[in-house]
Parts: C-alpha cells; sequence; structure tokens
C-alpha cells in the first residue's frame, strides 16, 4: 500500500480544468517530485492534499484512508505537513513561536488548564519546546530564535518554514518550491536537508520545485506535468529525456538537447 | 545592559523573565495594592476606573491584538455582563459572588452565540457587523423592559461578600481592592493564555488563517473560542462598571464606548497587556485632566470656567491621529523604545524599530 495515492483526480476553476485525471502513488520512504512549467496544477496538487480544494473527482488516499470526507485542519493531525509557495509564516511571532504553532497537532491541554497553567500544561510546554529545539539545531537556526519573522531575510524565512512543517513531526512532507529564491549554497543545504529528511527522520516527502538540478539530485522519482496532465513518470533522468517533457518546455522535440529547466 | 542566560525552557515558560523583572513587577504590585492610603476619595474612584477601563480593554485585546478579528461591539458585552450580574442578583437573589463569574459566563456565551455566524466575515466587514450588535444590543435592552426596565435603568445594588460591603461611595478602598484582584486575576489568565498553544492559535489566526489550517488549527472553532474569551472579560468588566457607575440603562453602554474601547487599544498599543492599561489611563483620565486644564486656563486668563462643548472628544480624536501618525505601535511601542533606548546606551539607532512597523492585519480588505 502506498502511503499517498492520487486516484484519477480532477479539479475545475469554471472552465479551467486545473488538474485533469492526474493519478499517482507515493510510496513510504520516498522523494517524490512534481516538475512542470507554471500553470500545470503542480501546486493546485498540494491543495487539494491540503483540503484546501474539493476535487470534482476522484479520491485522495492517504495511508489507505480516503482523506476528502477530512476537514482542511484535520489533514496536520495525519501526518501531512506542508510549506507554501509564498511563504504563510505567522508575521508578527518569533521563530520559536512559529515552531512551536507547528506543534499544535500534539496538544494535550485544553481550554481551563490552558488557562490556568497548570503543571500538566507546563510539562506539556517543555516537551513541545525540547522537540522544538531538536528542529532548530537540525536547520541551524539557534541564531534566529527570539527574532519577528517580520524583521527576517527571505532565506531564513523559507528554511523556519520547513522547520515548521518538521515540528508537526509528520509522516509525509509536502514542500512547495523549497529552493525558490534561494542562492546555490542554500539550495544546497535544502538538498542536505531533504536527504536527512528522508534518512534520518523517515518522513517521505513530496515537492514541487523548478530546479531540475536539485530535484535529479534528490529525488527518486519524478512527475512531470503540463496543462493539468500527467506527462511522463520514472526517474529524473528519464523525466527529463522525456519527449512530450522536452516538448511542454520548449515546444519542438526535434532537438533532442537536455534543455530542461 | 542584562543578559540574561537561559538554563532551562523553564526561562522562556516562567511568567517572569528574570528576578529584576519579578521584582519590578512586585513593587507595582504593591504601589497599586497601597493606593487607598496614597490617594483621597476622589482620585481612588478615578483609577478604580481605570482599572475597570483595562478589564474590558484585556478582553477586546484578546480579539483584537491577539487573535486579529476586529470588533466594534464591544460596548455590547459590557451591556450583558452589566445586566447579567444586576438581574442575577435581584431576581434570582444570587450573592455577588456566584452572579459575577455567571455574568461573565453569559456574556462569553453571548460572544460564542455572535461570533458562529460573524467570523465567517473579515476586515471591515468584520467591523461593520459587529458594530450592529452593539446597535441590536441597545435596542434589545429598551424592548425587553419588564426585565431591564427599559429607559429607566436599573440601580446596582451593594456588593455583600461573606458579610462584607464594597461599595463604591461608602467603602471606595475596599471596591478599589475587588476591582485591583479582579484586574491581577485577568491579567494572570491573560498571560497563561499567551504562553500556551491557545495563545499561539490565536496568533496563528491573525497572521495566516490558511497557514494555521495547515498546521492543524481549526479556524473558526479557535475564532469562537477568542470571542468567547474576550467578550466574558468584558462581561465581567460590565458588571463591575454597573457597581462603580451605580445607576445604569441602554445609553451607559452605547456605540460611542464600543468605539471608544476600540481606539483605547489602539492608543495603548495592539497586542499587549500593557497596551490595555496603558489606553485605560488615557481614556478615563482624559476627561479630568480635561477639566484640571481648564481650570488653570481659567485661572492664568483671569476669565473664570471655560467651557468648550465638544472638547474631550475632540482632542480623544486628536490623539489617536497623531498616534497613528507618528507611533502605530501605541504608548507601549513608544515605551519600550525608551526602554530600549536606556539599555542600550549609547548604542541605540534610530531605525532599530523600523522594520517593526505595522497595522493591524484586519484593516486590509480582503
Amino acid at each position: 500500500m502506498s502511503l499517498l495515492e492520487i486516484d484519477t483526480v480532477t479539479l475545475r476553476f469554471g472552465g479551467v480544468v486545473a488538474v485533469n485525471q492526474v493519478s499517482f502513488a507515493v510510496e513510504a520512504g520516498e522523494v517524490f517530485a512534481l516538475v512542470g512549467p507554471n500553470g500545470a496544477g503542480k501546486s493546485t496538487l498540494f491543495n487539494l492534499i491540503s483540503r484546501f480544494y474539493d476535487p470534482a473527482e476522484g479520491d485522495i488516499r492517504f495511508a489507505g484512508d480516503s482523506i476528502l470526507k477530512r476537514q482542511p485542519h484535520e489533514i496536520a493531525g495525519l501526518g501531512i505537513a506542508r510549506t507554501f509557495q509564498n511563504i504563510e509564516l505567522f508575521e508578527q511571532a518569533t521563530v520559536l513561536q512559529n515552531l512551536l504553532v507547528g506543534r499544535h497537532r500534539h496538544r494535550r491541554g485544553n481550554l481551563v488548564n490552558e488557562m490556568l497553567f497548570t503543571p500538566f500544561v507546563k510539562a506539556e510546554e517543555r516537551r513541545h519546546r525540547a522537540a522544538v529545539e531538536k528542529v532548530i539545531d537540525f536547520l541551524d537556526l539557534q541564531a534566529y530564535r527570539e527574532k519577528y519573522i517580520a524583521g527576517l531575510p527571505y532565506g531564513v524565512r523559507k528554511v523556519v518554514e520547513m522547520g515548521r512543517a518538521l515540528a508537526i513531526e509528520p509522516k509525509l512532507l509536502l514542500l512547495d518550491e523549497p529552493a525558490s529564491g534561494l542562492s546555490v549554497e542554500e539550495t544546497q543545504d535544502v538538498a542536505f536537508w531533504i536527504e536527512d529528511i528522508r534518512n534520518q527522520m523517515g518522513i517521505t516527502v513530496l515537492m514541487v520545485e523548478h530546479d531540475m538540478h536539485l530535484v535529479s539530485s534528490v529525488s527518486d522519482r519524478v512527475l512531470a506535468l503540463a496543462d493539468g496532465k500527467t506527462l511522463a513518470l520514472g526517474t529524473p533522468q528519464e523525466v527529463q529525456n522525456h519527449p512530450a517533457v522536452i516538448e511542454a518546455y520548449i515546444g519542438s522535440s526535434e532537438n533532442d538537447e537536455k534543455v530542461v529547466a | 545592559m542584562r543578559t540574561v542566560f537561559k538554563t532551562s525552557y523553564d526561562a522562556d515558560i516562567n511568567l517572569f523573565r528574570h528576578s529584576a523583572q519579578a521584582g519590578w513587577y512586585g513593587l507595582l504590585f504593591v504601589v497599586a495594592a497601597a493606593l487607598p492610603f496614597l490617594l483621597d476619595t476622589f482620585w481612588l474612584g478615578e483609577f478604580t476606573n481605570v482599572l475597570i477601563w483595562a478589564i474590558a480593554g484585556m478582553g477586546l485585546m484578546v480579539l483584537v491584538g491577539q487573535t486579529g478579528q476586529a470588533s466594534l461591539g464591544h460596548a455590547a458585552f459590557l451591556a450583558v455582563g452589566c445586566y447579567a450580574n444586576v438581574l442575577l442578583q435581584e431576581r434570582l437573589g444570587l450573592p455577588f459572588i456566584l452572579s459575577f463569574p455567571l455574568a461573565g459566563l453569559v456574556a462569553g456565551l453571548a460572544g460564542v452565540l455572535v461570533a458562529i455566524p460573524t467570523t465567517r466575515l473579515h476586515g471591515i466587514y468584520l467591523a461593520i457587523a459587529t458594530l450592529a450588535v452593539s446597535i441590536l444590543t441597545d435596542d434589545l435592552i429598551v424592548i425587553a423592559e419588564p426585565l431591564t426596565n427599559g429607559v429607566v435603568g436599573l440601580f446596582a445594588p451593594t456588593i455583600e461578600i461573606f458579610g462584607v460591603e464594597f461599595d463604591r461611595y461608602a467603602t471606595p478602598a475596599r471596591f478599589y481592592w475587588l476591582v485591583f484582584a479582579v484586574a491581577v486575576l485577568i491579567v494572570l489568565v491573560y498571560r497563561n493564555i499567551l504562553r500556551s498553544p491557545l495563545g499561539r492559535s490565536f496568533a496563528a489566526v491573525r497572521d495566516s488563517e490558511v497557514s494555521a489550517q495547515a498546521m492543524g488549527v481549526h479556524v473558526a472553532r479557535t475564532k469562537a473560542v477568542a470571542f468567547g474569551i474576550s467578550t466574558a472579560i468584558t462581561g465581567l468588566a460590565g458588571a463591575l462598571m454597573g457597581h462603580f457607575a451605580g445607576i445604569f440603562n441602554n445609553e451607559t453602554f452605547n456605540i460611542i464606548i464600543s468605539i471608544q474601547l476600540l481606539l483605547m487599544i489602539v492608543i495603548g498599543g495592539l497586542g499587549s497587556i500593557h497596551g490595555a492599561f496603558f489606553g485605560a489611563m488615557v481614556v478615563a483620565l482624559l476627561p479630568q485632566a480635561i477639566a484640571i486644564s481648564r481650570d488653570l486656563v481659567g485661572e492664568v486668563l483671569g476669565v473664570g470656567s471655560v467651557a468648550i462643548p465638544g472638547l474631550e472628544t475632540a482632542l480623544f480624536g486628536a490623539i489617536l491621529i497623531l498616534f497613528i501618525l507618528f507611533e502605530p505601535m501605541g504608548i507601549y511601542g513608544r515605551w519600550i523604545k525608551i526602554r530600549t533606548y536606556f539599555q542600550l546606551f549609547p548604542f541605540y539607532r534610530r531605525d532599530m524599530f523600523r522594520r517593526q512597523k505595522s497595522y493591524l492585519k484586519t484593516e486590509r480588505m480582503r
């Protein structure tokens, strides 16, 4: 059984078919990448998995169970964490507080004991903090712990958002363009982190990424999309050399150069 | 400058960051508790009023400052708390010690009921919807005359807790201590909310609903909880306001009070407990400041007392405009800057807080 199964999913916005009969399965323990030109439906697929949209047709299953009957806020509880293409952090809060919000699915206190801040809640806070500190150490965010997001540079925000998703302790991590806007060095860091996330933490990664160098260096399998339709599925090399993919990117299949990205 | 060496996670969880901070707040507590011995009856009454406004301000701050939901209708919940408290005492014969928390509960439930339909709205539209609630409540009080005595209003009885009387005029010191105790309790609860997952979920909803949802925060429920806590605290302030005023009717909690409450926390500084207290001082002491300066001006010019109608409202508006232009973070923001100046002396730079210039998120149209 695959960890995540997208089963002939279709989504329409009025007359536009954003996702058209797309099917694929992400196996536990792999790094799976979605590539394709702008408007291909990659982020829309993420939003479907996050339950921000209802698909017109098809089914999405996580660990064998359909998630279509779940509310958007229940998705994190299942163990699916995500980042956003245009960073969606809590601007007026510190890095630490942002990461702690990621612990929300592990909240065990209730309204009353949190208002009284009972010893139980205090112990819970220590537990959450310890978990968050692990993420901070992993992503080297020590220097930014007490800083407000509103004043942080773009590259750090990207990392904080990844950290917040990791604080959820997910089974599946959805990364929406983790390297967009990052420098070469920062992109390299992201590549190492993705490998460690998979190998050390045992988290399956599904990512959308335009940087084909990053995609081919970290991902096991790649799915290419264009105009909401599946073009090719396979290893990074297979997909890069696939005639339909090359045509989608440069408009013609006459030239056999690997000019993908 | 103080460098705090954190040796355990508790340093970030505890109420006070370091012992010196605890000492300063302890001193503030002692001075506030000793006010009845330091002030005459008139000024003690004024400070009681400040504390009641501060409690109401903390109520609204939970909603606006913490959760980012604008409300122009909080006078309605002051009214609910006030009427519930007095009616529970007069009609059901409950003692104050029961009617007071129940009044908060009733106001909280009323807030949740209002929140369920209105929190689907954002920003200015939510403000308009809550404004409507405030106006409706004014009318409802008049319509429900058998219960509320309509425009004639109700008298608040003298508070009695286990045989000890608390009355604004007969025992002003005791009444002040009662209000002070409630204020301290609310501050503690507020702080606890801020340092627990609940407070973080409020901030998450304020800053980004979409990613709050992706983190597993139930946005609609969180907003309803925020409304409930906010209106419960406001209801408690309303109950105290009723006892402070002695007599009240629908006019006591009109729409102007709602607007004044919102302006108060903006002037004080959105998103902080300090802001509620600073704002309350401005709102509650401004009329006295005007009266005193009016007498002074009259004496100096030798023209007797000068009375300018509408001066208070105009001054209040002017202060608000000046704050929004020059100090959007409110009095608390200015206080932090002054404090930082001395902490870092002589290394303070003028641009240090430039990035933090921010506006209430709900002001944006969505």
